[in-house]
């Protein structure tokens, strides 16, 4: 303890630590004694399960001890079961990477089950030839793995419309959001076999699930670093993730990285599907909408504390929470514990990866008084997460997608964790 | 470049291996291309092609206006986007005209769609929810019409078709600017 007060100096206020103060705190841990010994047996302890072999090898699961972590808040449009969504339950998890069974899920016509064998990829219209693939083919073509994150643009929506702040989990609220390893086949190299005429300069992507999702994409963005992804976290996409394939759009908003992907038609312009005029446009306060806003923007949020996670009594509390951008890396993330005034950098953990979750930590010496705490994320290109008001400069007051305000949570003095807009 | 940095990693290659790559400038082929794309047909390539563009093309044969839509309407549509297209529990198709820029903007097919195109597109594609791609082609037309017949878009009588649908100017048509734009 004596070490915490003497680098007292390189907090923020309101007992909030900066970054500093781990790299220096980090090297006194000392390792204590280990409990119990399992090898010896009279006057030694030993736990039920210490006294029998376990079970064997093969097909497991999560610890069952811990089953209440499961994808989240599921909903789906009256009358239907496939058109919905289901949430990552952020607060329970830590690192960068989503196991894939608690990946978000946004469909629009349920998860087909599809038959990889007689699945294809076909790539035609403005192209010299057009081509059809099987998954035994595009096996053998040159994969690529990137860690990258997969965003709902509607992600925290309910912190945009309510008018006041919904009091739910940090799941229910920003849950849209997941990181996995992506491994696939660069799209420009199929396209490129297909010759892409010099007036195609967008995409069509449409998908074989009952609702044919179908989205354009400027071909710049396919050439640049677009994949048809068809491995998550090392093994085949899960068929909520578009088994067998899928397109991948590093860092732009989720429902343009059309799953169960079928054909790609090289247009002159875009189709102006459903999904990027009556949804996934951004109405301005002018009246005006804007189409094509892809990338996402920089945002953070602190996992926990969050509702639900509340604290026990004044004292040394993990902050934890992950922070990203469709821009590029995470620079800084800061924390406030005082509304705003003072911040301090927290600690990011070592893979700060371009277009990834990237995790960031502190700690808080929280004094029991109630107080605020919020994180602001900075990106590379210099995007600075804005404050919810000034997030609604321009804006239509019921438009919901691409929502990257900071997020507040308010402690009071019994140490519950509430939702506050500041 | 590519072949010195090849033959740092992978000493042993053989010579062949190094002409097959020097042979294919052409990034089509080469180690990452193994070249497998099957040709398609003209035919097979129609059917497997649904995107329909905003001056119509991709649109098919066939046409119909909102008199036999309302009875397909009423069938195949009304349990879950209401009578006339209002108050269902899927959402309103029809209503909102001139809310769009005002404090709580309605957005539905009449008020806000920037185009007449995409309801064929869609409806063909995905709906009614639960059995896509039962209808005909006239039947979508006839659907069309008469959702825009609802929005006061279209008279009952007139006739949708590849050669009307695109020429429609829907009211909001001017309300969208593009946020992307090629870096060229
Ligand atoms: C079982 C319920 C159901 C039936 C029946 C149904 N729909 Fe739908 N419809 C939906 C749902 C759910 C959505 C939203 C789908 C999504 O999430 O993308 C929708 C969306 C739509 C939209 C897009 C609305 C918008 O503003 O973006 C149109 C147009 C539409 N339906 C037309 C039709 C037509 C025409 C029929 C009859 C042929 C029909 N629907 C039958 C459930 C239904």
């Amino acid at each position: 303890m004596k070490k915490l007060t003497e680098n007292m100096n390189f907090t923020a206020k309101n007992g909030l630590l900066d970054r500093r103060f781990f790299l220096k705190a980090g090297l006194g841990v000392g390792g204590g004694l280990l409990s119990a010994s399992a090898i010896g047996s009279e006057g030694k302890d030993r736990f039920p399960w210490m006294k029998q072999p376990g079970s064997g090898m093969g097909e497991s699961g999560p610890s069952n001890f811990e089953s209440h972590i499961k994808r989240d808040s599921v909903g789906t449009q009256p009358g239907t079961t496939g058109s919905g969504a289901s949430r990552t339950p952020i607060e329970h998890l830590d690192g960068i990477i989503t196991p894939s069974r608690l990946h978000f899920e946004r469909h629009h016509s349920g998860i087909p089950e599809i038959d990889p064998d007689q699945h294809r990829l076909i790539i035609h219209g403005l192209v010299e030839r057009p081509l059809s693939f099987s998954l035994e083919s595009l096996a053998r073509y040159q994969h690529t793995s990137n860690i990258q994150f997969l965003e709902c643009s509607g992600n925290s929506g309910g912190n945009m419309m309510a008018p006041q702040p919904l009091q739910r989990k940090a799941s229910d609220l920003h849950g849209l959001v997941s990181c996995s390893e992506w491994g696939g086949i660069p799209l420009k190299v199929l396209l490129e076999e297909a010759g892409v005429k010099p007036e195609g300069k967008w995409i069509v992507a449409s998908g074989s699930d009952a609702a044919m999702m179908s989205r354009s994409v400027p071909i710049e963005k396919i050439m640049d670093d677009a994949i048809i992804a068809t491995h998550q976290n090392g093994e085949p996409l899960r068929p909520s993730n578009g088994y067998p394939m899928r397109l991948f759009l590093p860092g732009w908003e989720g429902n343009a990285c059309v799953k169960w992907l079928r054909t790609i038609k090289v247009t002159s312009g875009p189709s102006m599907t459903k999904d990027e005029t009556s949804k996934y446009s951004d109405l301005r306060d002018d009246g005006i909408a804007e189409l094509f806003t892809f990338p996402m923007g920089v945002k953070s949020v602190i996992t926990s504390p969050s509702v639900g996670l509340n604290f026990a009594g004044a004292g040394i509390y993990q902050v934890k929470g992950i922070a990203w951008s469709g821009s590029g890396k995470i620079k800084t993330v800061e924390l406030s514990a005082d509304g705003g005034n003072t911040w301090a950098e927290a600690l990011l953990d070592q893979h700060v990866l371009s277009k990834s979750l990237t995790r960031f930590r502190s700690a808080w010496n929280w004094d029991g008084t109630p107080a605020t705490i919020m994180s602001r994320a900075i990106d590379e290109k210099g995007n600075v997460q804005p404050s919810r008001e000034s997030w609604f400069v321009g804006r239509a007051k019921n438009t919901f997608y691409h929502f990257n305000a900071i997020q507040t949570w308010a402690i009071n003095s019994a140490g519950e964790v509430s939702n506050v807009y500041l | 470049m590519f072949i010195s940095k090849l033959m740092k990693t992978i000493c042993t290659c053989t010579l062949i291996i190094i002409t097959q790559i020097v042979a294919a400038d052409d990034v089509s082929f080469g180690v990452n291309n193994p070249n497998l794309g099957k040709v398609l047909s003209a035919e097979y390539v129609d059917q497997v092609d649904f995107v329909v563009m905003p001056n119509g093309d991709g649109l098919p044969q066939g046409s119909g206006n909102a008199v036999s839509g309302k009875e397909l309407f009423n069938v195949q549509c009304i349990a879950c986007h209401g009578n006339e297209a209002k108050g269902g529990i899927n959402g309103d198709l029809a209503g909102g005209h001139g809310t769009i820029n005002g404090p709580l903007p309605k957005k539905t097919v009449g008020s806000y769609w920037p185009y007449a195109t995409i309801l064929f597109d869609y409806i063909r594609r995905a709906m009614p929810y639960q059995t896509p791609g039962t209808l005909t082609n006239d039947e979508i037309y006839a659907l069309t019409a008469y959702i825009l017949y609802l929005n006061d878009i279209v008279t009952e009588k007139e006739i949708m078709s590849s050669e009307t649908l695109p020429r429609i100017i829907m009211p909001n048509s001017e309300g969208f600017v593009w946020a992307y734009s090629a870096s060229e």
